[in-house]
């Protein structure tokens, strides 16, 4: 109970410095820190919604960058053809993951360990190898977007606040509802099945459609994370579904702490601001930042958040 | 209250290649009875259990509920139609607290667990019935630690907390009282009594003061093979139980 109300004022802290964030920046006139924040946000997102299904489903998948580029494509494809209308490109983003989702999980959910890490693996590079080889969307060169998703009346995403703020809030509605899911029977059930399987059949629960289920509520949320990196960016290329950048959400997701949702926020924050500022210290960043990972992965085994919780008690 | 179920194997075999682990089993378990299962290490009956509750396939043969074939129905489904597990090696969910695990079988038994809002320690439709089940296990005061901090004896109630909880027609006990105290021990088989009648009970157990205190019938298990079938009385004059089995031991 302690840790766990020392780990909602600590979600509350970073989420209200998300939240004013953009106006510190504005201040100090560095409109480029928003379009960084901005980044954090999607992949934190992406690794929350990486988490449900890697914390609380026991389900490591390394194919999840297939829904950011599910979700990125489907704002790219329809700006393509005309379709500029925000609500039809989140509509088909989060359908499109779906359905993708429902795909790669019927055939992958019902294996465990390193058969489902790989089965999700080869549909990620499998998608990625599509989306270098289709030529009218620009195969390896990726595709530029004309605009950004427009929702009428309620304007556009092309202000990168706008855009900032809107990230923001779907970040706290996903963490929201997800932590809604995982106390109840649904969510339960779940991390019942990962817990403890032949106990869940012993009691009548049939693990496939459970799982099944959890996979793509995950994958849609990420691909929602997908439109709005479409929409960051106006352009989308294969590298975005490129197993690597499933590994990198992975790392966010283990980073913050797998099993406790909020913690993809840090990691995300973590590994986007070590990428950020390494680069610009040496070309060579990734040398220093596969080791301050590793240190990290190795000495924060409850992730981040679990490393302050633990500096704070010996601490006192 | 549901009615009472009976189960019956026909010509069970379980072949593992050459290793022959439940050998032509014919078992005929009345509706309501407790029947227990005895045997020297090694003779098959967690495995016959495994087959009873569809975690394992029999090679050949016919598992029969209320006479109905349920012998290629899966371990789940069975569940649903009234069979409840316990299980030798303690299997609870470690990183839950006992109210948790109790209440997911509760669940589970209802059939509710596509509902992904409100919490299920916040449905007292769940909860009191899952607290009802700690208490008769006498882990009421112990609902909320960590599984995982119960001592061996607790664990071993919480297992048959969540097997009851399922609310079952037929209840697959393998060795309840595994590794227990004296005291819990006792404990445990004074609930199971008061058990008796309510459901349909299997029982494997070595502590066989228990065995023949609590079973109306009682199989004989030798090598995979069911060697008498009879009331206490009848089994402990059995010269063929006598010697294969109970022989050195003083019963």
């Amino acid at each position: 109970m302690f840790f766990r109300s020392q780990h909602s004022k600590a979600i509350l802290v970073v989420l209200l410095a998300l939240a004013v964030a953009p106006v510190i920046a504005h201040l100090f006139d560095d409109v480029f820190y928003v379009g960084l924040l901005t980044r954090v946000l999607i992949f934190a997102i992406a690794a929350v919604s990486l988490d449900l299904i890697v914390g609380y489903g026991g389900m490591l998948s390394l194919g999840h960058a297939v829904y950011i580029g599910v979700g990125a494509y489907s704002v790219g494809i329809l700006s393509f053809y005309g379709i500029d209308n925000g609500f039809i490109h989140f509509a088909t983003a989060v359908a499109a993951s779906a359905l993708m989702a429902l795909l790669i999980g019927a055939s992958s959910v019902r294996t465990s360990g390193i058969h489902f890490i790989m089965i999700s693996l080869a549909f990620g590079q499998m998608f990625y190898y599509l989306a270098v080889s289709v030529n009218t969307f620009g195969g390896d060169d990726g595709l530029r977007i004309g605009g950004s998703s427009d929702f009428g009346p309620f304007g556009d995403l092309s202000d990168p606040v706008a855009l900032y703020y809107v990230c923001f809030v779907v970040l706290v509605l996903v963490l929201f509802a997800l932590h809604q899911l995982v106390q109840s029977p649904f969510g339960m059930t779940l991390r019942g099945i990962r817990s403890n399987e032949p106990r869940m059949v012993s009691i009548g629960v049939s693990p496939f459609r459970y799982r099944l289920t959890g996979f793509v509520i995950s994958g849609m949320i990420c691909g929602v994370a997908g439109a709005l990196l479409a929409n960051q960016n106006l352009f989308i290329s294969p590298a975005s579904m490129h197993w690597s950048r499933s590994g990198e959400i992975m790392i966010m997701t283990i980073l913050g702490g797998m099993g406790s949702l909020s913690g993809g926020v840090l990691g995300a924050a973590v590994y986007v601001g070590l990428e950020y500022f390494l680069s610009r210290l040496t070309e060579h960043w990734q040398v220093i930042m596969g080791p301050i990972i590793v240190v990290l992965i190795l000495y924060a085994n409850r992730g981040v958040f679990g490393m302050l919780s633990a500096l704070k008690r010996a601490g006192k | 209250m549901s009615g009472l179920a009976s189960l019956a194997t026909e010509n069970l075999f379980l072949r593992f290649g050459g290793l022959v682990a439940t050998n032509n089993v014919s078992l005929d378990v009345r509706a309501g009875e407790l029947h227990a299962i005895i045997g020297p290490n090694g003779a098959g009956k967690t495995t016959l259990i495994s087959q009873l509750a569809g975690n394992l396939r029999p090679t050949s043969g016919c598992i029969r509920l209320n006479g109905e074939d349920v012998t290629t129905v899966p371990a789940y489904e069975r569940a649903r139609l009234g069979f409840g597990r316990s299980f030798q090696i303690t299997s609870i969910f470690r990183e839950f607290t006992p109210l948790q695990n109790v209440a997911l079988a509760v669940q589970a038994q209802r059939g509710n667990e596509f509902r992904f809002w409100k919490p299920v320690l916040d449905d007292v439709s769940v909860t009191v019935p899952a607290l009802e089940i700690l208490d008769r296990v006498g882990l009421g005061k112990r609902a909320n630690v960590l599984a995982s901090d119960l001592a061996h004896g607790e664990k071993r109630s919480l297992e048959l907390a969540i097997a009851l909880a399922t609310q079952p027609k037929l209840l697959l006990l393998d060795e309840p009282t595994a590794g227990m105290g004296p005291d819990e021990s006792v404990f445990i088989v004074e609930l199971l009594r008061k058990l008796k009648g309510s459901v349909t009970m299997v029982l494997v157990e070595h502590d066989m003061d228990a065995v023949f205190s609590l079973a109306d019938r009682i199989s004989v298990l030798v090598y995979g093979e069911i060697v008498a079938t009879g009331t206490p009385a009848e089994i402990r004059a059995n010269a063929a139980v006598q010697s294969a089995y109970l022989g050195e031991d003083e019963v």
